[in-house]
């Protein structure tokens, strides 16, 4: 029987992948100041598998992922990670709740004043007692696996913004996580590292069996890699499903976000006074 | 790796160069306390006008500090200045009928307390006190007497 | 009017409040730091003393020479010269040394620690260190106070040496003051407990410029323009806080 790799793949997926939920989110609700953000969301990541998070800007992508880490404590609502409500944990859990997460920041948010390779290495110096040489291994590793291992001596600052993010993926997978959150991770990439990207979170997701959860608002690049995605708006979901789902969907909402047209349910108007009144007015006085 | 050399090199050289200007400043720009004998006896002297002296200010004799004032109190009933000074216990020849005065270190300096060798056979212990002494010169005094003087003198001629 | 003032009294009482409340998480947070993490201090000690060194020696050597030159222009009315020795010594130990040295390391290192950790916090390092389960407080921000705190000392004394040198030169190659006078006068009229009134001083104003620094930087607003508003603060309330305790310290030793 010919097992072909891409087939090992699959099958790794297929045993690790059961359809429960690793995170629960439960009638969530954050306000920043005055303004409320969320308005009694839910949504399931499942384990095992790429989910989208996705949304017109500005409707608190990035919040949720803090409220998720518990970076963020939510005003109503519960978010439960494996069955755990989070926001019950004490500092010591919370830290080891934090092990699990791997976190890929928006401008990769490497440690300026280290090298490529001292930045994978951090996590591990931190958290374990790993001795120099297995660190020397894991981290020469996991930069091949980014395809970036010949750049380990190099600082972030001579990095492009595409080989940061690859350098920062390598160090949100040093530790070996089970939930790999990625904020924005197609934002200002030339299509080739895009690509590549693309290509590594799929990967990671299928070979290592892990869950994975993307914030975006690229609709095409997130559609070829999600098996899930959420569509926010307004503070709730406004429409959940597969990528194919989504584009047959028939919200006028949806439509506009998958399709990006230029008005619709979210105006291209910023809210102003009656534009004649306002012209004819100045001119009058 | 290099980096890290530099660093500590640099931070090690700095923190001794810091802790050799804080040894400089304490041994080449201070007196250090030089007075600081072990074994020491007090003695006592009453002065009509202590001027300007305060604790701590030096009893020397022939010119070297042999001791400190200790304390300085008002006597109520003789109407008078009681001076304790402390003195190192090594100096226990000092006769007992010296003369103590308090004298001026330079021209603004502060006050102290002379000493000036008697003739004695006998010395001074603890609990003694020194029976001659010579108060503070206070300048108006001195002025004062200048002008009765003067003016004495005018009268004459 | 009124209302502004109270409501910047309120303002200043709870800055005060949490800046208090800051300095002894650090405090309890330093010798886990110090066991655990000593090259990070010896990193910083480097960055906010040796490379502070040209500075406080320049400046220092300066300071000395303007007090011998004015002490000299002031004092040959009195035919006082030799008292040049006293007065750079009293003036260096007791005040210039230990106020000055402040003044310019909050303005060198201070701002450099307040930008620096400000930066860090704009560019998502520090989310990013708490996503990795590492405290940025005992990372980032304790060995860089505790680098400030050890170093202001150490550079308060090399400024005062460095300033009674430089008046040395001045006074006695200059103004041909007598070398032994100059020595001598300054040995006998300041004591071991001056010094320890500019070392205390020193320590204070350590701590005081240390703390706002970080302070600054922790809390600065992720943006370009928040992380210059907090470096130019930190050099402000640095000199008006540092100034009000020499006062205190000052009037305290005095009494």
């Amino acid at each position: 029987m010919r097992i072909q790799r891409s087939c090992l793949l699959c099958y790794a997926r297929e045993m690790t992948a059961n359809d429960d939920n690793i995170i629960e989110i439960r009638d969530l609700w954050f306000a920043r100041g005055a303004t409320p953000i969320f308005k009694g969301l839910n949504a399931d990541i499942k384990r095992g598998h790429v989910t989208a998070l996705m949304g017109p800007s500005g409707t608190g992508k990035t919040t949720l992922l803090r409220l998720i880490t518990r970076q963020l404590r939510p005003d109503s609502g519960r978010i439960l990670v494996d069955g755990v409500d989070i926001a019950d944990l004490s500092k010591s859990d919370l830290y080891k709740l934090r092990k699990r997460f791997g976190m890929l920041f928006q401008n990769g948010a490497l440690l300026t004043d280290l090298t490529v390779f001292e930045n994978v290495a951090f996590p591990l110096r931190e958290h374990t007692s790993l001795s120099n040489r297995l660190i020397r291994h894991v981290v020469l590793t996991k930069l091949h696996a980014v395809g970036l291992r010949g750049a380990a001596d190099m600082l972030p600052r001579e990095l492009s913004g595409g080989m940061a993010r690859r350098v920062a993926l390598a160090r949100a997978m040093a530790t070996d996580p089970d939930i790999l959150i990625y904020d924005e991770p197609f934002v200002g990439l030339d299509p080739i590292s895009m690509g590549v990207i693309v290509r590594l979170v799929r990967r990671m997701n299928d070979a290592l069996g892990i869950t994975s959860i993307i914030v975006s608002h690229d609709v095409d690049e997130v559609s070829t890699v999600a098996d899930i995605s959420y569509l926010l708006s307004d503070g709730t979901v406004a429409a959940s499903g597969s990528p194919a789902e989504l584009n047959r969907a028939s919200s006028e909402l949806v439509r506009q976000f998958m399709h990006g047209m230029a008005d619709g349910p979210v105006a291209f108007h910023y809210q102003a006074p009656d534009y004649a009144e306002q012209l004819l007015g100045r001119d009058s006085e | 790796m290099k980096k890290t050399r530099t660093v500590e090199i640099g931070a090690g050289l700095f923190a001794l160069l810091g802790i050799g200007a804080l040894f400089f400043l304490t041994t080449q720009a201070t007196g250090g306390d030089d007075f600081a004998a072990k074994q020491v006896f007090h003695v006592t002297a009453r002065f009509e006008n202590v001027g300007s002296l305060k604790p701590r200010a030096p009893v020397s004799m022939a010119g070297v500090t042999i001791g400190r004032v200790q304390t300085i109190e008002f006597d109520a009933d003789l109407l008078d200045a009681v001076v304790t000074m402390v003195i190192d216990a090594r100096y226990d020849t000092i006769p007992d009928d010296s003369d103590a005065s308090v004298l001026t270190a330079g021209l603004l300096g502060s006050q102290y307390i002379g000493l000036q060798a008697g003739g004695s056979d006998t010395y001074l212990e603890e609990g003694s006190e020194v029976p001659f002494t010579q108060s503070a010169v206070v300048l108006e005094n001195l002025i004062g007497k200048f002008l009765v003087r003067g003016s004495n003198e005018d009268d004459d001629q | 009017m009124l209302r502004e003032a109270y409501v910047s009294l309120v303002v200043f009482v709870r800055t005060f409040g949490a800046l208090t409340l800051f300095l002894l998480e650090l405090i309890v947070q330093v010798p886990r730091v110090f066991v655990r993490r000593f090259p990070l201090i010896v990193a910083q000690v480097y960055n906010a003393g040796s490379l502070s060194l040209v500075i406080i020696m320049v400046c220092g050597a300066f300071v000395g020479g303007v007090l011998a030159l004015q002490g000299y222009a002031n004092l040959t009315r009195f035919n006082a010269e030799d008292a040049v020795g006293i007065f750079a010594g009293f003036a260096l130990i007791k005040e210039l040394g230990p106020v000055i040295t402040a003044l310019l390391f909050a303005g060198r290192a201070g701002t450099a620690l307040a930008s620096e950790i400000g930066l860090m916090k704009a560019t998502d390092q520090l989310a990013a260190m708490e996503m990795m389960a590492v405290d940025p407080v005992r990372r980032v921000v304790v060995p860089r106070f505790l680098g400030g705190v050890i170093a202001m000392p150490l550079l308060v004394a090399v400024f005062s040496m460095i300033g009674l040198l430089g008046a040395h030169m001045v006074g006695v190659m200059l103004l041909n003051i007598d070398v032994g006078a100059f020595w001598q006068q300054m040995q006998s009229t300041l004591g071991l407990r001056d010094v320890m009134e500019g070392i205390l001083k020193s320590i204070v104003f350590g701590i005081i410029a240390s703390l706002l620094a970080v302070w600054e930087g922790y809390n600065a607003i992720p943006t370009a323009e928040g992380v210059s508003r907090a470096t130019t603060r930190t050099v402000v309330l640095t000199a008006i806080a540092v100034l009000i305790s020499d006062f205190m310290i000052t009037a305290w030793f005095l009494r």
